[in-house]
């Protein structure tokens, strides 16, 4: 599921709000930008030649490497910008007072909401070819897996080991060598873990962009979103099985021929010079490492990049690292000039997306978005709580049983990848058939995707539980509710907040998919700015959209962190064994 | 003239450094006016208590740390950036997690860009002098804490520095790892086996300082300045059991205590809150009396002694009786430690009267214990939140510091029932639950 929130971000501390108001005004100053520049452009786009999605199952295997290609290029991208933007931010202060806050915020902003904007930005990149559309899709997957990326790589950076730091200052390493013989090795177990976790989110988002509808524009991509989603327009329950299957296929193979390979291989990376006790394996690793061809033929290739990894190339003194020139105060003038800069423009934007959306729309909308959004505020907390009711118990029972739990968690991962666009048939279905309330039973799809966040976290938690303290509570006859309350709940505390914050923030992206719904010809809504900002995608009405994205990231911002923030790190001071 | 130039390989003049205090006014020194020098041929030692800034001495040498004022030359050329001529060895052996046994000792060589095939010799000939063989291809979390201090000395070694800096490096290590280490480094050194011309230490360990150097400096706190400077004469190979050997040990102990009383007696009165306390808990207070109070000792015991049968080191005993001494429970007499009439007294108590003794001396000798107790007393609603004492302390001393005293001066004051301390609030008041 789209993450909207990271943990590994909850575990900075709460950044000074006024930056945040600045980033959150030049983000909208440019959506706003895009959305006024296509207004500008007064012929309609000509419909993509649409490449006929074909339901027939042997199509499948093709789609599916299509989808899969996707999530490569946009993992590409993803990497490059990290690469580029955090070391940017961790390297340079001024420039870290700008990019850090406009990552926090891109992190709330839920970017599958603004699909609609950037569909039509890379057609008119390139208009009557299917790469804008690609391009677009690309995208999308990047929003949902950068910002994570950047900034475990920038708080990698931050924190590198003092001593080691010395060793490299000390051997005079140049900023080049530096970056990838200590930083870049020191940032990358949790680089790739970060990579890993977002992956998720990736598919979801694969899936919500390859057959979008804006305006008088459809855009069709062959691919397994596609698939499902001329599915879910004929009803056709035979089909949705098949993708179910491919998409489990494929996210299994991604999983073990990639992932599981990498993040084993990267445990060498990790600082604690103990051996770790819980070590990665992968047999896709295992086998590579064995076979003498393979090794023969990659070790040219790894001596190259380290030769190339040690060049004596220097780097501009601007980035170079702050470390130990404390001393040396930065000039107060330019620090001044930079902060009025930045605060200038950012009133300019503010100005900018004010008057957009006090022209295009009104402000009775504004106060109707807003009410709009307070419900699925309700709706995504009610959902989180109901469902920390119902797993965690069962998660923790699971992760205090050590076999259940080794088998479980994976499962719930998977899970987590699911996209919930497999699900329309069946909760249209049943909600036609008894004619249930919308505004309540679509809530469930929002948390479909989102509440095994919670659980697999909640497992490896209580899995992690020390074991005295086990023995203690059973040793003083500590049972029932003061058992829950007094040894286990605090026990996991952290690591449901973890998972709970990572479902609230995947839950509002969730909600655009989920409050409006469509199979075969029945629409059903639910009253939210999720299905606000559908129905505005749908008919291309951009200034709505506009409001309602930013409507949304408001909150999203706002419960972040005056409500998860705040909970996570009393958690982490109090609570963390 | 001539002569001594060469001969003399560094040259610390007048280096002082200082750092801002928490409220970004006042800045506090750390080293004061340090002058010192390094011969060709020689081992010193820079002895010191933690904190006394000898770690900072070593990084302003190493040209990691630009010193705020005084300079640095070696081998006659001023130091202004990381220097060429020295190569360090960490107390936490600071490898690279990622590279192999030989990639470590190679990356240095490399990245001033030897040739390959020059690196590769020069590596497997230090990997082969420190005793690495078969471990080339080994990772650092593979090998003991022993065997990574060796590829710490490999990779410092491949560099041929003129001088060998080591910052504490076998404190990491356990006792018996250690003393092996010693040895053998030692030993190369006799052999003339290793390419470098002298090594500078930094130890808080009198016997290692002892056992090793040609020359001891031992530096005060608070702050760091050269205290005296004690050359050791005794032959290589030495043994600890040597009565000069022991004499010595005492000696430098004696002298440390004394310049620790000198220093404390002059600063509570004159300086008020500018009192720094180590991280102490009341167990051990009263556990240190109570050893002092037994036999063999009865009420006085040989600091080095008392060190060796709690396995303690200086960094663990002084702060300790240091404490001990400004509660007004000991007192210290050259190399010895002994209890008051009121250490006596309070060892022979039950739980209650120990926490009311504790409280009141607490209350009569730690300035910032009665500061709380009268902020506490002087406000209405008789709370008083931490971040307030904590911005005062960081007027005189580092956030460190001002941590640690404030935790120290919070438990003495909760053993004592001076007054309440909630963490989660992070304020100070007389309530405690019923």
């Amino acid at each position: 599921m789209p993450l909207l929130f990271s943990p590994s971000s909850a575990r900075r501390r709460v950044l000074p709000n006024q930056w945040d108001l600045i980033a959150f005004a030049a983000i909208m100053a440019i959506l706003t930008a895009v959305a006024q520049s296509y207004h500008g452009i007064s012929a309609p786009l000509p419909a993509a030649n649409e490449p006929v999605v074909s339901l027939d199952y042997w199509n499948l295997p093709y789609y599916a490497l299509r989808t899969a290609l996707r999530m490569f290029a946009a993992l590409f991208f993803s990497l490059v910008f990290t690469f580029t933007y955090a070391t940017l931010a961790a390297k340079s202060r001024r420039a870290e007072m700008v990019l850090i806050p406009i990552l926090d915020i891109l992190q709330s902003v839920p970017i599958l909401g603004f699909l609609s904007f950037t569909v039509t930005f890379f057609l008119g990149l390139f208009p009557g070819n299917t790469l804008g559309a690609e391009l677009a899709a690309i995208f999308a997957i990047f929003t949902s897996q950068a910002w994570n990326m950047a900034f475990s790589l920038y708080q990698s950076l931050r924190t590198v080991p003092p001593d080691l730091d010395e060793v490299a200052r000390g051997f005079r390493l140049t900023g080049w060598q530096k970056f990838w013989q200590l930083e870049a090795p020191f940032a990358m177990p949790g680089l790739i873990w970060n990579t890993m976790m977002s992956m998720s989110g990736g598919w979801f988002f694969v899936v919500a962009s390859e057959a979008i509808t804006v305006g008088d524009t459809t855009i069709t991509l062959p691919g397994v979103g596609s698939y499902i989603a001329k599915a879910n327009d004929e009803g056709n329950w035979w089909a949705i099985g098949a993708a179910v299957l491919t998409m489990a296929i494929v996210i299994l193979l991604y999983d073990q021929l990639l992932f599981r390979p990498i993040v084993a291989w990267a445990d060498k990376f990790k600082v604690e010079l103990s051996e770790s006790e819980v070590t990665g394996s992968s047999w896709m690793l295992n086998l590579l490492q064995r076979t003498y061809w393979v090794r023969l033929a990659a070790r040219p290739v790894f001596e190259a990049l380290r030769s190339i990894s040690l060049l004596p190339i220097h780097i501009p003194r601007m980035l170079q690292a702050r470390r130990g020139k404390v001393e040396q105060q930065p000039s107060r003038i330019v620090d001044a000039l930079w902060i009025l800069i930045v605060v200038a423009v950012a009133a300019w934007a503010i100005w900018l997306t004010v008057q957009y959306i006090a022209t295009e729309v009104g402000w009775d909308e504004v106060i109707h978005v807003f009410v709009l959004t307070f419900y699925t505020l309700i709706r995504v907390l009610v959902l989180i709580f109901l469902a920390s009711i119902i797993w965690v118990p069962i998660s923790v029972w699971i992760g205090l049983r050590p076999r259940w739990a080794e088998a479980v968690q994976p499962i719930a991962q998977f899970l987590a990848a699911f996209p919930v666009n497999l699900l329309f048939g069946a909760t249209v279905s049943i909600i036609l058939a008894f004619n249930l309330n919308t505004n309540i039973w679509l809530s469930f799809l929002i948390i479909f995707g989102t509440q095994w966040y919670i659980v697999f976290n909640v497992i490896g938690g209580a899995a992690a539980f020390p074991n005295d303290l086990r023995e203690a509570a059973t040793n003083f006859r500590v049972h029932g509710w003061q058992w829950w309350k007094q040894v286990m709940l605090p026990g996991i505390a952290p690591y449901y907040l973890t998972g709970a914050i990572t479902a609230s923030g995947g839950s509002w992206n969730a909600s655009i998919v989920a409050e409006y719904v469509k199979w075969k010809d029945h629409t059903v809504e639910a009253q939210g700015v999720g299905a606000y900002i559908a129905e505005a995608t749908e008919k291309g009405d951009f200034p709505k959209i506009v409001l309602g994205v930013a409507m949304m990231s408001i909150f999203v911002t706002l419960l972040n962190r005056l409500f998860w923030r705040q909970l996570y790190a009393y958690s982490e001071r109090r609570l963390r064994l | 003239m001539l002569d001594t130039s060469v001969a003399t390989l560094l040259t610390v003049d007048k280096v002082s450094q200082s750092f801002t205090t928490g409220s970004g006014e006042t800045r506090k020194l750390v080293l004061d006016q340090v002058s010192m020098s390094l011969k060709t041929g020689e081992i010193v030692a820079l002895l010191g208590r933690s904190g006394c800034g000898k770690s900072t001495l070593l990084r302003i040498i190493s040209g990691l740390i630009t010193p705020s004022d005084g300079s640095v030359t070696i081998s006659g050329e001023p130091v202004t950036g990381p220097a060429k001529d020295v190569a360090m060895v960490f107390q936490s052996f600071a490898l690279f997690p990622w590279l192999d046994v030989l990639d470590n000792v190679e990356i240095g060589p490399r990245a001033i860009g030897v040739p390959l095939e020059e690196t590769r010799q020069r590596a497997l000939k230090a990997i082969d002098t420190i005793g690495l063989d078969g471990f080339e291809s080994a990772y650092p979390k593979e090998l003991s804490g022993g065997m990574r201090q060796r590829v710490g000395f490999a990779r410092a070694l491949v560099m041929q520095p003129k001088i060998l800096l080591m910052d504490e490096p076998f404190s990491a290590l356990d006792v018996l790892t250690a003393e092996t280490l010693r040895t053998d480094l030692l030993d190369l050194w006799q052999e003339g086996r290793m390419p470098i011309k002298s090594i500078l230490m930094v130890t808080h360990n009198i016997e290692e300082a002892v056992l090793m150097s040609d020359r001891i400096l031992v530096l005060s706190s608070n702050p760091g300045r050269i205290a005296s400077e004690i050359p050791v004469t005794i032959a290589q190979p030495r043994d600890r059991l040597d009565p000069p050997f022991r004499a010595l040990v005492d000696q430098i102990y004696a002298l440390m205590t004394q310049r620790a009383e000198t220093t404390r007696v002059a600063q509570p009165a004159a300086a008020g809150l500018a009192l720094p306390l180590p991280d102490i808990s009341t167990n051990s207070l009263a556990g240190m009396l109570e050893e002092i109070a037994a036999p063999p000792y009865n009420g006085k015991a040989d600091l080095p002694h008392l060190a060796d049968s709690l396995g303690f080191e200086i960094d663990d005993l002084f702060p300790l009786g240091e404490t001990l001494q400004i509660l007004k429970l000991v007192d210290f007499e050259e190399a010895d430690i002994k209890l008051t009439p009121l250490g006596q007294r309070f060892v022979d108590m039950d739980v209650d009267q120990r926490k009311k003794v504790l409280g009141e001396q607490a209350l009569a000798n730690i300035p910032l214990a009665s500061h709380i107790k009268r902020v506490l007393d002087e406000r209405p609603s008789h709370r008083a939140p931490a971040s307030r004492f904590r911005e005062e302390l960081e007027d005189y001393m580092s956030e460190d510091y001002a941590d640690r005293t404030l935790r120290t001066v919070i438990n003495l004051g909760r053993y004592g029932e001076l007054f309440a301390y909630d963490e989660a609030a992070q304020t100070f008041s007389y309530e405690n639950p019923e």
